[in-house]
C-alpha cells in the first residue's frame, strides 16, 4: 500500500489532479464556514447550479475549453443567480427558500438545454463539458490548477484581510452598520468570494455536488470547535483532505466521477465529527447521560437505604435486596449500585445477606437528601 | 455638559412605509442631553422601527435625524446601538471577549485587527456589567440575562455620547434587571443620554426621567411625570389599560372632566 501511494504521488498527472483537489477544497471548505454560519448553505447549491449556463455560454461564446474562460463564465452566471435572487427578495414576497429554488432550477435547466444544444453541434472539441456536471479530476491539467492556485490565493487573501470585518458581517451586521462599516458591499465582498470558491471547484466536482463543499466540511467542524479561525482552518482541512482522497479514487479507478467520491469522503468527516467531536458529539453526550444516569441510580439506592434505616430508627438493621429492588422499579440497576456503594464503604453486606448503611453512607445519605430538598 | 440645554437626538417629520402601509408617521421627537428616556407603545408601534431608522438601517420615507445638532451620518461615533438580544444567533462560534471587542471595530477602522488596547478596554466593560469571570466563556452558554450584559459591555467600550437600546430587559432575571437599571442610571449621571424601547409600562416612572408614548404617530414625549398620564396610555394603548391607572401620574381633575365630556 504504501508504495502504491508513492508511485502515485510521484506520478506527474496524479500530483497535478492532488493537488487541484486539495487547493479546492481549502477555499471551499474556508468559504463555505462563513456561508453556514450566516445560514446561507443553500446560497451556495443555487450558485453553482447557476454556473452551468455560464460555462456553456462561454464555451458557445468563445469555442475554448481554457478553464479561465470558463470559470469566468461561471462566476459571471453564479452572480447574475444571486443578484436574481436578491431582487426576487425585494420585489416579492417570496421567502428566500423559494427564491433560491427558482433560481437554482431555472439557471440548472437553462445550462442543461445548452449543454444539449452544444453536444449536437458539430464542434470538433466539444467533448468534456459534461464533466462540469458531476466532476472529473482526472481532467484537470497543470495549467487549470496553475489558475485555481491564482484564484484560490487571492480569495484566501481577502479572506484573511477582511477578517474582522467578515466576523462583524457573520454575526451581527445591524451592529456592524450602526459602527459604520458598509455591510452591503461586506455582503457583496464576501458573496463574491463564495462565488470564486465555487467556480474554483466546478470542474472538480461538479454543478451538482459542488454545494456539500460548501456545507459538509462547515458542519463537519463546527463539531469539533467553539472558535471561529478554529472552524475555518479545521473546515479546510477537512476539505482538502475530502479533496484528495476523493480525487485518488476516482482518478485510479475507471468511470468513477470525481465529485460524488469527495462528497462520500466528506460525508465519513460529518458521521465521524457529529458521532465523536469532544463536546458536541452523540457519542460523548450519550457517554455523559450515561454517566448521569448511573449517578442518579447510586444515590437512589442509598436514599432507600436511609429511608429503611429511618422507618426502623435503626442503621444496624439490614434490609433485603428485594426489598431495594422493589423501591428502585423504574429505574433499576440496584445490584450494581449496591456493588459500587460497597467499594466506596458507604454499604455493607451482613452474613444473612442483608444491606445495611454504614455510619460513613449514612452520613452522606443524610447530606445528598437535604441537598436534594434544598433545591 | 450637564447644563447644556442643546439636543442630543432631534428627529423630524420622520415617516416610515412597508409597501405602502405606514410604520411610523411623522415622527417629532426631541431628547434633550443627559436623560433617560423609555419608548413605550403596544406591540407593532413602531418602537424597534424608530430606533433602526434614527440609525440608518431602515430607510425612511420622510424625515430628518440629527445627533447632537449634526446629521447622524457625521456622529456615528458618538452613537452606541444595542440590538435586541435575539436578533444574533448566540451559537456564533466565539466568546465574550471577542464580542465586547467589536464595540472598538467602529474606532479600528478597516482591517486593523483588535489588540491590547482593546482587550484592556473591553475587559473594564464587562468589569462594569459584572461578566470579568466569563470573558473566555463561549457565547452560546450564556443565559439570556448574561447575553444582555455582554452586549451592554460591548457599547459601553463604543465610549459613545448616545445610547439605543432594543429592550434590554426583555427575558432577563431580575437580579440582571437591577444591574442594568444601575448601569443605565451611572450613565445618565456621566451625562450620557440613553434611548430604551422598554415594554413594562409599570416600571416606567422608576426607571426612567423621560418617556415616548408611540403608536405609529408619537403620542406624546416628555418628562415622565407630564407625558405618562393615563390619558396619553389610553390614546397609545386604546382602552385596554385600566390596570395600570394606579402606576401612572393622576390627571388633574378638570382635565379627566373634560375628557369625558369629548369622549
Amino acid at each position: 500500500m504504501p508504495s502504491a501511494i508513492f508511485e502515485f504521488f510521484s506520478d506527474h498527472t496524479f500530483r497535478t489532479v492532488a493537488l487541484g483537489s486539495g487547493i479546492l477544497g481549502i477555499v471551499s471548505g474556508a468559504l463555505g464556514t462563513f456561508a453556514v454560519l450566516r445560514k446561507q448553505s443553500l446560497l451556495g447549491d443555487a450558485i453553482s447550479h447557476a454556473a452551468l449556463p455560464g460555462i456553456a455560454l462561454a464555451f458557445l461564446l468563445t469555442q475554448s475549453k481554457a478553464t479561465l474562460i470558463l470559470v469566468l463564465g461561471a462566476a459571471l452566471a453564479g452572480w447574475i443567480g444571486t443578484y436574481f435572487i436578491t431582487l426576487i427578495l425585494q420585489k416579492t414576497h417570496l421567502k428566500d427558500d423559494s427564491a433560491l429554488g427558482l433560481i437554482l432550477s431555472v439557471f440548472f435547466g437553462f445550462g442543461l438545454v445548452l449543454l444539449t444544444y452544444i453536444q449536437k453541434q458539430p464542434y470538433a472539441n466539444q467533448a468534456g463539458l459534461d464533466k462540469f456536471l458531476f466532476g472529473q479530476a482526472a481532467a484537470l491539467l497543470e495549467r487549470d490548477v496553475i489558475s485555481m492556485s491564482v484564484l484560490s490565493l487571492f480569495v484566501l487573501l481577502v479572506l484573511l484581510l477582511f477578517w474582522k470585518e467578515f466576523k462583524l458581517l457573520s454575526f451581527n451586521p445591524d451592529f456592524g452598520f450602526s459602527i459604520g462599516f458598509p455591510v452591503k458591499i461586506l455582503d457583496f465582498m464576501l458573496t463574491g468570494l463564495l462565488v470564486l470558491a465555487i467556480v474554483i471547484g466546478l470542474q472538480t466536482v461538479g454543478v451538482v455536488l459542488m454545494s456539500a463543499m460548501i456545507v459538509a466540511p462547515a458542519a463537519a467542524a463546527r463539531q469539533w470547535t467553539d472558535r471561529l479561525g478554529r472552524m475555518v482552518l479545521l473546515s479546510a482541512i477537512f476539505g482538502a483532505l475530502s479533496g484528495v482522497i476523493g480525487a485518488i479514487f476516482s482518478s485510479t479507478t475507471a468511470k468513477l466521477p470525481t465529485g460524488p467520491t469527495i462528497v462520500l469522503c466528506l460525508t465519513v468527516f460529518v458521521i465521524i465529527s457529529i458521532l465523536f467531536a469532544s463536546q458536541r458529539g452523540l457519542l460523548w453526550r450519550w457517554i455523559k447521560e450515561q454517566r448521569n444516569r448511573r449517578r442518579l441510580q447510586v444515590e437512589a439506592v442509598l436514599n432507600d437505604l436511609l429511608i429503611l434505616a429511618e422507618q426502623h430508627g435503626d442503621i444496624q438493621h439490614g434490609h433485603p435486596i428485594e426489598v431495594l429492588r422493589t423501591m428502585s422499579i423504574g429505574h433499576g440497576g440496584v445490584d450494581r449500585s449496591l456493588q459500587e456503594l460497597r467499594a466506596r464503604n458507604w454499604v455493607n453486606q451482613l452474613p444473612s445477606g442483608n444491606w445495611i448503611l454504614t455510619k460513613e453512607g449514612y452520613n452522606w445519605a443524610k447530606k445528598l437528601s437535604g441537598k436534594e430538598g434544598n433545591s | 455638559m450637564e447644563n447644556d440645554n442643546t439636543l442630543a437626538i432631534d428627529v423630524d417629520d420622520l415617516t416610515v412605509a412597508y409597501r405602502e402601509k405606514p410604520v411610523l408617521w411623522d415622527i417629532d421627537l426631541k431628547v434633550p442631553r443627559g436623560v433617560l428616556m423609555a419608548i413605550v407603545g403596544p406591540n407593532g408601534a413602531g418602537k424597534t422601527t424608530l430606533i433602526k431608522t434614527i440609525l440608518g438601517l431602515v430607510k425612511p420615507a420622510a424625515g430628518r435625524v440629527l445627533i447632537h445638532e449634526r446629521p447622524y451620518k457625521e456622529q456615528r461615533h458618538l452613537v452606541a446601538y444595542v440590538p435586541q438580544r435575539g436578533s444574533v444567533d448566540w451559537d456564533f462560534p466565539t466568546n465574550v471577549l471577542d464580542v465586547v471587542m467589536m464595540g472598538r471595530y467602529g474606532e479600528l477602522g478597516w482591517i486593523r485587527r483588535p489588540g491590547k488596547t482593546e482587550q484592556q478596554l473591553a475587559e473594564e466593560a464587562l468589569q462594569k456589567v459584572g461578566m470579568l469571570d466569563f470573558k473566555k466563556r463561549q457565547i452560546s452558554q450564556l443565559s439570556g440575562g448574561q447575553q444582555q450584559r455582554v452586549f451592554l459591555a460591548r457599547a459601553l467600550v463604543q465610549e459613545a455620547q448616545v445610547y439605543f437600546m432594543d429592550e434590554p430587559f426583555q427575558g432577563v432575571d431580575a437580579t440582571t434587571e437591577k444591574a442594568i437599571v444601575k448601569l443605565l442610571k451611572e450613565l445618565r449621571e456621566a451625562g450620557k443620554t440613553v434611548l430604551v424601547v422598554h415594554h413594562d409600562l409599570q416600571t416606567v416612572s422608576e426607571y426612567f426621567d423621560w418617556v415616548m408614548l408611540l403608536n405609529v404617530r408619537s403620542i406624546a414625549s416628555g418628562k415622565v411625570r407630564e407625558a405618562f398620564t393615563e390619558n396619553n396610555l389610553r390614546l397609545a394603548y386604546g382602552g385596554k389599560v385600566a390596570f395600570l391607572t394606579h402606576h401612572t401620574h393622576e390627571n388633574p381633575k378638570n382635565e379627566v372632566n373634560n375628557s369625558n365630556l369629548s369622549g
